[in-house]
């Protein structure tokens, strides 16, 4: 516990002048807000830029910080320090991983508190973007494992954060888009988190979801098998 | 205190270490020196418990490297290259980040600051400050739990001459409070100065070991007489009754400006024995 502690009180210090992770916590929370105040458009859907964002972010912030951190402290030589104090890589894992996803919930819960949701509609929210940001979070996580530098980390990290991101928007225009944007777990959680209720969700996305999750843990095992943490 | 036996270390078929063994009193300040390549830093990671030897053994606190427990850990300071600091971190945060994990007083941290000469530039985030600076910020995270014994590579690397005569002083002091150190080096006058003893270690093997006296004294051989002449030519002649008559006749010419003898130094041990081992 005390070695998740001190991973974690790093990443605070850590996050005010780190501008990658800073930007990626904040970037949609803050458009979220300005956009909600700025734009009033005649018949724009109520909360859309909060529903529009909140995929985004999700398929986003985590993806890229985690990778980014992991891969940084490979690259630098933090982490062996930090094993050489005794910390196991799981606790460091649990620290950052749980530091990035501590983060990226208080993001959420802006994006959410600046929408016009029911107290049970924001609750509902809230565990969309949870299960969406775990997701990411171990992909990311995963891209930081298998990278030797942060550089590599942050080449693999952006196409994928493309397809998680922006599948989904281009997915309300094309059709042909939507039948691929189907199978990722992003766009399960968009039609969620746009308006649908769990009773309206089709058997076949709560499979789609439990795919994701299956091969996120999956890759997560052969990665790390494959290439520790060191 | 520290102890090897028989180490070796390969990687695949490329040998890095080839029979090392040694012993390491409590209170000594050791010196292993040896050229880039030589293998320093390897025997450091096997006998810190970071790599595993190819074969011997490697013991610390009369506990095998690899099966130290973690109260025993923090009995030892390891400063490397390979153990990065954190760039955005100030000072005190990157020590606070390990008295977290080590479970040390925060009175502790501003102490050791102080004691490596940091006390200024706490809140100075680590990539802003010099070379020096930052080698100091490594020692002082060596030096957070007060350890017994210390593992230093190339604690002084690239370090002008005063800064690096302000780590000698500190490892003196820490060598006084109890400390064992074990450190490498390049620098053959930082041995002869600092080190108890020391091992000269070339391609894997130890050439020679001892302390810095005794290994010169055994090459006293190479102890040159240094003549300059008044024509700003310098002539050097084998400190051997066999060059009196030339360096009598230079003084009766009256050209002779100064004469000095040249004590073998650690530098001149190490040329001859890498030397003659090419040569052979
Ligand atoms: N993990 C490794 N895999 C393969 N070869 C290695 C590995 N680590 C070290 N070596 C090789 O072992 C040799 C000794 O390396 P080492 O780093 O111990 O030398 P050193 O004496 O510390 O040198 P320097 O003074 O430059 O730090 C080198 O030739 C190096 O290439
Ligand atoms: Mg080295």
């Amino acid at each position: 516990m005390r070695n998740i502690a001190a991973v974690f009180y790093k990443q605070i210090k850590d996050t005010l002048k780190n501008k990658t992770v800073l930007i990626q916590f904040l970037m949609f929370p803050v458009m979220t807000v300005v956009m909600n105040n700025a734009m009033k458009i005649e018949n724009m859907p109520e909360n859309f830029f909060t529903e529009l964002f909140s995929v985004m972010y999700l398929g986003m912030a985590p993806l890229v910080s985690s990778a980014s951190i992991v891969s940084e402290e490979k690259e630098k030589g933090t982490l062996r320090a930090l094993f050489m104090a005794g910390v196991k890589p799981s606790e460091y894992l649990l620290g950052a991983g749980g530091y990035i996803w501590a983060g990226c919930m208080a993001g959420s819960l802006i994006m959410v508190f600046f929408g016009n949701y029911t107290a049970g509609r924001i609750l509902f929210f809230l565990l969309i973007m949870a299960l969406g940001i775990f997701f990411s979070l171990i992909f990311g996580t995963c891209i930081g494992i298998a990278s030797r530098s942060q550089m590599a980390a942050v080449s693999l990290s952006v196409p994928l954060m493309m397809v998680l991101s922006f599948l989904p928007m281009l997915a309300m225009f094309n059709h042909t888009v939507e039948i691929v944007a189907n199978f990722i777990y992003t766009q399960q959680l968009q039609v969620l988190l746009s308006g649908g209720t769990c009773g309206m969700i089709k058997t076949e996305s709560w499979l789609i979801l439990a795919g994701n999750g299956f091969l996120a843990l999956f890759l997560f095992a052969f990665i790390y098998k494959k290439n520790g943490l060191e | 205190m520290i102890s090897a036996e028989h180490i070796k270390k390969t990687f695949g078929d490329r040998e890095v270490l080839r029979d090392i063994s040694f012993r390491i009193p409590r209170g000594e300040i050791f010196g292993l020196l040896g050229p880039s390549g030589a293998g320093k830093t390897t025997l450091i990671k096997i006998l810190t418990g970071q790599l595993a030897a190819t074969s011997g053994q490697a013991s610390i606190l009369d506990t095998r490297a690899e099966k130290l427990t973690m109260s025993q850990r923090r009995e030892i300071g390891i400063m490397m290259d390979e153990f990065g600091l954190y760039g955005r971190l100030s000072c005190y945060d990157n020590l606070k980040v390990f008295a977290l994990l080590y479970g040390i007083d925060r009175r502790e941290i501003r102490k050791t600051l102080a004691a490596v000469g940091l006390s200024g530039s706490e809140k100075a985030p680590v990539e802003k400050l010099s070379k020096g600076m930052k080698n100091r910020l490594r020692l002082a995270r060596a030096f957070l739990t007060n350890p017994r014994i210390l593992f230093l590579d190339e604690p002084t690397a690239g370090l002008d001459p005063a800064t690096a005569e302000e780590i000698h002083a500190l490892l003196l002091e820490r060598k006084r409070l109890g400390a064992t150190v074990f450190l490498t080096t390049h620098n053959m006058t930082e041995a002869e100065k600092l080190c108890d003893r020391i091992a000269l270690l070339d391609k894997g093997h130890i050439l020679e070991s001892g302390s810095p006296q005794e290994v010169c004294r055994r090459y006293n051989r190479l102890k040159q007489i240094l003549v300059h002449l008044s024509d700003e030519r310098d002539i050097s002649f084998p400190a051997v009754p066999a060059s009196a008559p030339e360096i009598s006749a230079l003084l009766a010419e009256g050209t002779v400006e100064t004469i000095h003898s040249s004590e073998p130094n650690l530098e001149s041990v190490f040329m001859e024995l890498t030397g003659s081992k090419l040569n052979g």
